[in-house]
């Protein structure tokens, strides 16, 4: 028996499919769910992948917020289901306020799509178990409204809690508070980050390595206890 | 039918660097006569509204503005009536 993760498409999502691509080699299998489906069918976590869903019309990740499927991905993730969020799927779990916060246009202005280095700062999440604290590691980040936002109270909250995940190494790429890529909820099933893991898991791609695999094995062994 | 608007306004305490860019555009555009300090962009809502604007249905505009067309995590709003 292996894990089931489901991996939802709405309008404008780009990322499903390599996302799909990187729960099977990580050894789970992937599940398509679709935004008008309240059903989940039954899987053991959900991943909501990048894109512009609903063209990031009004702000990213708003419309999304109140699609069928995300009143069920709400309800299930307050009661514990592992949810983690790339990139649009991080903008929407800050609208949907299961992550504190928003997502705010870069700082520069541009769209940027680098390799980017990140420190893993807490290594106790669900989708995180796999690497250690204090690591480095680097995916792909690609976005424009990838600048995070939060009052001071809540950013000092989200550091005494251990609650800030990945931090951006080799300068801000978008002028996020305290150099914040990643978050968590107080329950740390949910996770939320801009850069995108999913295009980093299989050598011939892109960087060459595969520091994005660590996600999807974290919540397969999570799961399975594989 | 009578008009509602709403007004969302990113929070002053929130940087906006597109009203930034737009400031300073401002003197290579030719329009350096005034001194303009600060521009900050927002966005508009125009909901036309068919039958009466009441306390009900206002209260009910408040709320879509709330949870909808501001984040209030980094936006403000303001609701107003448009004289028809």
């Amino acid at each position: 028996m292996t894990a089931r993760v489901g991996v939802i498409t709405f309008p404008g999502t780009l990322d499903d499919r390599d996302t799909q691509r990187a729960v099977g080699l990580a050894g789970a299998e992937a599940v398509p769910l679709w935004h008008r489906d309240k059903d989940l069918k039954q899987v053991d976590a959900v991943v909501l992948p990048g894109g512009f869903s609903y063209g990031d019309y009004l702000r990213a990740g708003a419309i999304s917020r109140f699609s069928p499927v995300m009143e069920t991905v709400i309800e299930q993730a307050k009661a514990g289901l592992p949810v983690l969020g790339i990139c649009n799927g991080f903008q929407v779990l800050t609208e949907t306020h299961l992550l504190p916060g928003a997502m705010l246009r870069n700082n520069h202005l541009h769209f940027i799509c680098r390799d980017q280095r990140l420190r893993v700062e807490n290594a106790n999440t669900a989708w995180t178990t796999e690497f250690s604290a204090g690591q480095e590691i680097s995916v792909p980040l690609k976005n424009i409204d990838g600048r995070y936002t939060a009052d001071e109270r809540t950013l000092d909250e989200l550091e005494a809690e251990g609650r800030v995940v990945f931090r951006y190494l080799d300068g801000n790429p978008n002028g996020s508070l305290r150099d914040i890529a990643g978050i968590t909820n107080a329950a740390g099933n949910v996770v939320g980050l801009m850069p995108h893991p999913e295009h980093a898991v299989e050598p011939l791609i892109g960087t060459g390595r595969t520091d994005g695999l660590g996600f999807f094995t974290s919540i397969l062994k999570k799961l399975v206890g594989a | 039918m009578a008009r509602v608007v709403v007004d969302v306004m990113l929070k002053p305490e929130i940087l906006d660097p597109q009203g930034q860019a737009v400031q300073r555009a401002l003197p290579r555009l030719g329009f350096d006569g005034i001194a303009i300090a600060e521009v900050r962009q927002g966005k508009r809502f125009e909901l036309e509204v068919d039958g009466p604007v009441d306390d009900a249905a206002l209260t009910r505009i408040q709320e879509l503005a709330d949870t909808f067309l501001a984040n209030t995590v980094i936006e403000d709003f303001t609701v107003k009536v448009e004289p028809s």
